[in-house]
Parts: structure tokens; C-alpha cells; sequence
């Protein structure tokens, strides 16, 4: 997998580098805009991590220019601008994640391992299954073997997220975002609890566990 | 008086003087020009009746009748009018040798039009002689004797010159008033702006306790002030708000930061293992994420307070939000053994920011389960005369009545509740939200009198327009219908990968 850094500080550049380096991708940087956008041209990478401001052409307007010229590299947009309306304007601009800087590096990683499978794509599913959980997204019910288990509506958008990534860590940011579609920080720890209930729901009673705790970082769900 | 010049009043009054001095000259003008002119036309007019009744006494009685009256009128005014012949008469013979009157000879003088002339005669007066002008008409008798009448200008120049004099004076008098007034206007104006300037200096030079003076007048001048005033107690609160918030700043985050500090030079200097160093970098980072979300919540509440977000540009249901962020805490609630009850009407439009009003309530609950040990939560959503109401109330301890404003101040928080995590920032970003939408948010007792009072949060904001919630809330009561299918289309939405 190789990812293209768009970065101007060096030092965070390096930091980003380093940690994706060290998680096996082959990455590339750049440190302003114009050479970004030449080297993303190429179509090379497979995700590309891009800093809104950035010296000769904004991180936006290099988005912009490659989605212009088609190239759909799925791209994750660093910020210090943090307001919704700078997220949404981000998004707008072709982006397909948008992290406020300062960020945990496990967020970071999160969320490319997310953009990098989603760039893998795919027909549209009717059915996720991990181990011997399964979802029916129509007939809207699970099941983990042969017991079925009842979900309220806001725990079943919870389990499907955290199957569409199985294998990944999710961070609790991505959980606030995808799931409830809030950008502040509830201070408590909400997003626990409601893992934790979820976690009785499709793990109670099973040898087991499929969801896990990432310390630091997030969760998983994982078969294996 | 270089400064003096140079103002505006005084350039306002020296335009309303030079207005003013022009009107009372002109008014001036006129006078001299109707009385002086009445004097000369009534002189005329006496004289025109004299010659004219002299003409008939002449076609009556004859040159000698004539005469005889002449001579009789001389006398007559010799002997009434102080020995001096205001009347001129005259009458000679065709050769223009006089045979009666009191001027001794025909007058070498030229026409002045319409048989009036005008000549210098000399008088008498108190032993000197004096030359005075003479005006006087001329008609030619049958026969052609001339028969001349007029009179001396004496008088009249004595009224001209009294009249030139007494406006001459009325002048004088009026523009020195005018000047005078107008220079003590000026002075007062001045001084009364002066003395905005006087404060404003001084608060240019930092001392933002002073006022401009208010004389109780009412006039432009004290509404000014009384402005200038309520203006200058906004800008020292807002000051003083801010130097609050700096020195809170200062303690809330220099005290994280000192600790962060000193932990991370205690471990150098320990010099610990490897285990040792991993848990105080996890422990520094812990710190670090702590501050930044009190710089993210301090950010919040200033984007809000600044209404970049255009709140109101959108209907949004107060109710749903509510629900949403009512289901985000129901597990914690249920995890801390409170109830979280709930009674949330259908559906209550207002016109606002999502998100905003979503942290707002989250911050709300967020307090109300952190510091309620027993008992319950509820949260109410409705609406009631054109306002729209949430309410949290709880069954904790409450909030003593005074101190019910200071949980709204940026990093307040209660004693007692240092313990508990939080940054004092919860309440201020809710009441920056609220003033935000035109709303308001305050604290109540929730059961006022018991034991435990509790404590009920109030946030009341202006419901949606009618003709814009009329539509929009048949869309909401629709929505519960659809709710299925809409969720798929959502989660499609919201991973992407569909």
C-alpha cells in the first residue's frame, strides 16, 4: 500500500511518516502543494493524506485539481480548523475524511486503514459477516450462529459500522462521527458504555470475544 | 483661540452670524429707505397743495391777491416758526424780477424734472449763516409771472440724520450681541464636547473607569454622554470579562501544563526503566489530550459567541435533537443507576444550529448524570407561548441560589466538584449557544422546598416561524413512518461503500 503525504511542517510531516512507515505502507511526502499535486497526478498512491494549509496551493485546491482531473484517490484532509462548517467545506472539496489536527496517531492510522478499504469498494452488500456473526442489512436482523440477537436501532448502525471495518481499529471519534453524527467531544465516556453494552449483546455467552478493546486507540471486531 | 477658531462650532457660528448680520442690515436698509423716502415724498406732496391752492387764489383775486397772500403766509411764518422760513416763496415777473416771498431772488438752479427744482438758500440761524439745499416746484401764471413755492431741506436732513444715526447704532448693538452670543454659544458647546474629549483621553490613557459628565439637561448633548456612558460599562465589562477569562485561562491551563512539566523532568531525573518511561509518556499524553480538550471547548464557545455559524439559518426539531442525544446518555444513566426520564413532545421547530443545540443539551445531561449521586434524570422538551423549552432537571444536590449566575462564567465550577472531571466550560458554551439563537438559559430549583432541591436547567429559545414549522412539521410527523428505510439510505450515506 503506498500513501502520499502532503505535509509543510516538517516535523509533523516526519511524525506521520514515521508511524506509517512503521505500520508496513510505503509512503511518500511532499512539502507544499504544487509538487503534491504533480506526484498525486501520477495516480500512483492508494490514499493520500493532505494539510489544508499549504505553501504555493491550499491542501483544498489541490483536492479540488485532482478531482478535476478524475483522479478519485481517496483523501484524508489534516486541519488545524476544527469548525463543522470548515469540515463541511473540506468534504465539499472533495475530501473523504477530515482529521483536526492535533490527532492521536491511532486516529490517524484508523482512519486510513478505513479510506484505503473503502477505496477497495465493491458491489453493494445486503449481507456482512464476520466469524459467525451476521447482519442482514434489509431484513434489518442479526444473528451470531444460531441465536438471534435483538438490537435497538442505534446499536444495529453501531455493530454494522464496526463490521463494514472488521479488522480495523475504530477510535471513538470515528464512533461519534459515522455512527451519531456528533463532532464534539461528550466529555464522559459515552461511547464505551455503549460498546460495552453492544459487547453483552453479541458476546455474552460466547467462548469468543469478537469485540476488542485497543488500548489507546479504539476497538475491533475481529474473527480471528 | 488659534484652537478656537479652528472648531466647528465656531465655524457654525460665524455662518449664522454672517447670515444674521446680513438679514439685520437688510432689515436696516428697508427702514432708513421707508421713513427717510416718506419724509421727501410728504415734503412734495405739502408743497404740490400750496402752489396748486396759490394758482387758484391767483385766477380768483389777480397778481395783487396773489401777492397779498404771499406776503401774509411769509409773515405768518415769521412769526410762528422761530424766525425761520421753512416755506420758500417767490413770485415774479415774466422777466423774473421778484415782486413778493421771502427769497430775494429767482434761484439759478437747473431743472430737476417735472417743474421741480433744487437750490442752495442761506440762512439765518442763531447769528451765523448757513447754506442749506432747497427744494421747490415752479409753475408759470397766465400772464407768465412765475410762481415758485418750496421749502428748505433742513428738517428733513435733520430726520435723515437722526434716523442714520439710530439705525447706525441699532447695527452696532445687534452685531455686538450677535458676536457676544454667538462666542458664548460656541464656548458653551465646546465645553460640554470638551469634556467627552477630556474622558476619552483619559481612557485612552487606560482608565476605563471614567465617565463623561451627565448634567441632567436631557439635551443632545447629555443623550450623547448617557450613550457614550452604557457604551463605555459594556467595553469595561467585556474587558473585565476577558481579563477573567485570561486569568482563568492562565490558572486552567498553566496548572495542567506546570504538572505536565514537572512530571516529565521528575522521570529524567529518576531515571527510570523502560516501563517507568512508557507510563510517564502515556500519562503526559493523557495530560496533553485533557488540555487540548479544554482549548477545543474554550474554542467552541468562542465560535459560538461569535455566531460564525449563522444559527437560525435552518428549521431544525429541538425534539429530535433532543431524542438523539437523549439515546447517546440512556446508558450511561442506566450504567450510573439513574433513570433517565424522558418526555419529549413531538416535535418543536426552531430555527438553529444541529450541532450547537446537540452539545448544548449532551453538556447539559453530561452535567446533570455527573453530579447527580442517586435518584434521577429528566429531560423535558416542549413548547409553550411561542417559545420553545428543554429542560434537565435533576435530583442531585442543586445549586445554592447565589452562585446560580457564576456556573455560567467560563471555568467556574462548584466546590465540591473539583474532584470530578470536567473543565468548567459545559455551562458557558450552553449559554453562548443560547444567546446565540435569541434564547436564554438559567437555573431553578427542580423541587423547590425539599431536601433535596435538585436542580432544573432551563434553555428557552424562540420557536420557528409559523408558515415555515407548518410544512416542516408534517415532514417530521412523516418521518417516524419512513424511519427504516431512511436509516438504510443513511448508513449507506454515512460509509460510503454502498
Amino acid at each position: 500500500m503506498k500513501l502520499l503525504v502532503i505535509e509543510d511542517d516538517r516535523e509533523a510531516a516526519a511524525y506521520v511518516v514515521k508511524g506509517l512507515s512503521e505500520s508496513g505502507y510505503v509512503v511518500d511526502l511532499a512539502h507544499e502543494g504544487r509538487d503534491g499535486l504533480f506526484m498525486a497526478s501520477s495516480g500512483n498512491y492508494d490514499a493520500l493524506i493532505v494539510d489544508r494549509m499549504l505553501p504555493n496551493m491550499d491542501g483544498l485546491a489541490v483536492i479540488a485539481a485532482l478531482r478535476s482531473a478524475d483522479i478519485r484517490t481517496p483523501v484524508l484532509i489534516l486541519s488545524a480548523l476544527g469548525a463543522v462548517d470548515d469540515r463541511v467545506k473540506g468534504l465539499r472539496a472533495g475530501g473523504d475524511d477530515y482529521l483536526v489536527k492535533p490527532f492521536a496517531f491511532a486516529e490517524l492510522l484508523a482512519r486510513v486503514e478505513a479510506l484505503l478499504r473503502r477505496g477497495s469498494g465493491g458491489p453493494a452488500t445486503t449481507k456482512l459477516k464476520v466469524g459467525e456473526l451476521e447482519m442482514d442489512l434489509l431484513a434489518r436482523n442479526v444473528h451470531r450462529g444460531t441465536r438471534e440477537i435483538e438490537l435497538l436501532p442505534r446499536e444495529f448502525r453501531l455493530l454494522e459500522f464496526l463490521m463494514r471495518h472488521a479488522g480495523q481499529v475504530v477510535t471513538r471519534t470515528m464512533l461519534l462521527e459515522n455512527v451519531w453524527d456528533y463532532h464534539f467531544d461528550p466529555q464522559t465516556n459515552v461511547i464505551d458504555v455503549h460498546v460495552s453494552r453492544l459487547r453483552q449483546k453479541i458476546d455474552k455467552g460466547f467462548e469468543r470475544p469478537l469485540l476488542h478493546t485497543v488500548r489507546g486507540a479504539g476497538y475491533r471486531l475481529d474473527a480471528g | 483661540m488659534g484652537r478656537f477658531l479652528n472648531t466647528n462650532a465656531f465655524r457654525l457660528a460665524a455662518v449664522y452670524f454672517a447670515l444674521f448680520a446680513t438679514s439685520v442690515l437688510a432689515l436696516l436698509a428697508f427702514i432708513y429707505f421707508s421713513t427717510a423716502g416718506f419724509i421727501e415724498r410728504q415734503t412734495e406732496a405739502t408743497i404740490d397743495a400750496e402752489i396748486r391752492g396759490l394758482a387758484e387764489q391767483y385766477q380768483e383775486h389777480g397778481l395783487a391777491g396773489l401777492i397779498e397772500i404771499i406776503e401774509q403766509r411769509v409773515n405768518a411764518a415769521h412769526h410762528t416758526r422761530n424766525n425761520i422760513d421753512d416755506t420758500l416763496y417767490l413770485i415774479t415777473d415774466p422777466l423774473l424780477h421778484p415782486l413778493a416771498g421771502n427769497l430775494e431772488k429767482w434761484p439759478s438752479a437747473g431743472e430737476r424734472g417735472n417743474g421741480w427744482i433744487g437750490f442752495p438758500v442761506e440762512e439765518k440761524r442763531g447769528g451765523t449763516t448757513e447754506t442749506e439745499d432747497a427744494r421747490a416746484s415752479v409753475i408759470v401764471l397766465p400772464g407768465n409771472f412765475h410762481l415758485l413755492v418750496g421749502r428748505d431741506l433742513h428738517e428733513a436732513r435733520i430726520f435723515r440724520e437722526r434716523i442714520t444715526h439710530t439705525l447706525g447704532w441699532a447695527a452696532l448693538i445687534t452685531l455686538a450681541l450677535g458676536i457676544a452670543g454667538g462666542f458664548f454659544m460656541t464656548r458653551n458647546m465646546l465645553h460640554k464636547v470638551d469634556a467627552v474629549n477630556r474622558t476619552s483621553a483619559h481612557i485612552i490613557h487606560g482608565d476605563l473607569t471614567q465617565r463623561v459628565p451627565v448634567t441632567g439637561s436631557g439635551d443632545e448633548f447629555d443623550q450623547l454622554a448617557q450613550n457614550l456612558n452604557v457604551m463605555l460599562d459594556q467595553v469595561e465589562r467585556l474587558m473585565l470579562g476577558m481579563r477573567q477569562v485570561t486569568d482563568n485561562i492562565a490558572h486552567d491551563l498553566r496548572t495542567p501544563l506546570a504538572r505536565l512539566r514537572s512530571r516529565l523532568e521528575v522521570t529524567l531525573i529518576e531515571k527510570p526503566d523502560a516501563a517507568r518511561y512508557a507510563e510517564a509518556l502515556r500519562d503526559t499524553i493523557a495530560e496533553a489530550d485533557n488540555l487540548l480538550g479544554t482549548f477545543n471547548a474554550l474554542l467552541s464557545i468562542a465560535e459560538a459567541e461569535a455566531g460564525s455559524r449563522r444559527a437560525g439559518a435552518e428549521v431544525v426539531d429541538l425534539a429530535e435533537i433532543a431524542r438523539n442525544v437523549a439515546e447517546l446518555y440512556e446508558p450511561v444513566a442506566d450504567e450510573q443507576g439513574l433513570a433517565l426520564k424522558l418526555d419529549i413532545a413531538d416535535s418543536v421547530l426552531v430555527r438553529g444550529d444541529r450541532h450547537l443545540l446537540s452539545q448544548a443539551i449532551a453538556n447539559l445531561l453530561d452535567n446533570a448524570l455527573k453530579y447527580t449521586p442517586a435518584g434521577y434524570v429528566a429531560l423535558t422538551v416542549g413548547s409553550a407561548d411561542g417559545l420553545a423549552r428543554a429542560e434537565v432537571a435533576d435530583s442531585g444536590p442543586g445549586v445554592p441560589a447565589d452562585r446560580r449566575e457564576a456556573v455560567f462564567d467560563r471555568f467556574v465550577r462548584l466546590e465540591g466538584s473539583r474532584s470530578t472531571p470536567g473543565n468548567g466550560l459545559g455551562l458557558s458554551l450552553v449559554r453562548a449557544v443560547a444567546k446565540l439563537h435569541d434564547g436564554a438559559v438559567w437555573l431553578e430549583d427542580n423541587e423547590p422546598g425539599g431536601d433535596f432541591p435538585g436542580l432544573k436547567v432551563v434553555l428557552q429559545l424562540p420557536l420557528a416561524p409559523a408558515n415555515a414549522s407548518a410544512a416542516d412539521r408534517g415532514a417530521a410527523r412523516v418521518a417516524p413512518a419512513l424511519a427504516a428505510p431512511t436509516l438504510v439510505a443513511e448508513t449507506a450515506r454515512d460509509f460510503g461503500e454502498a
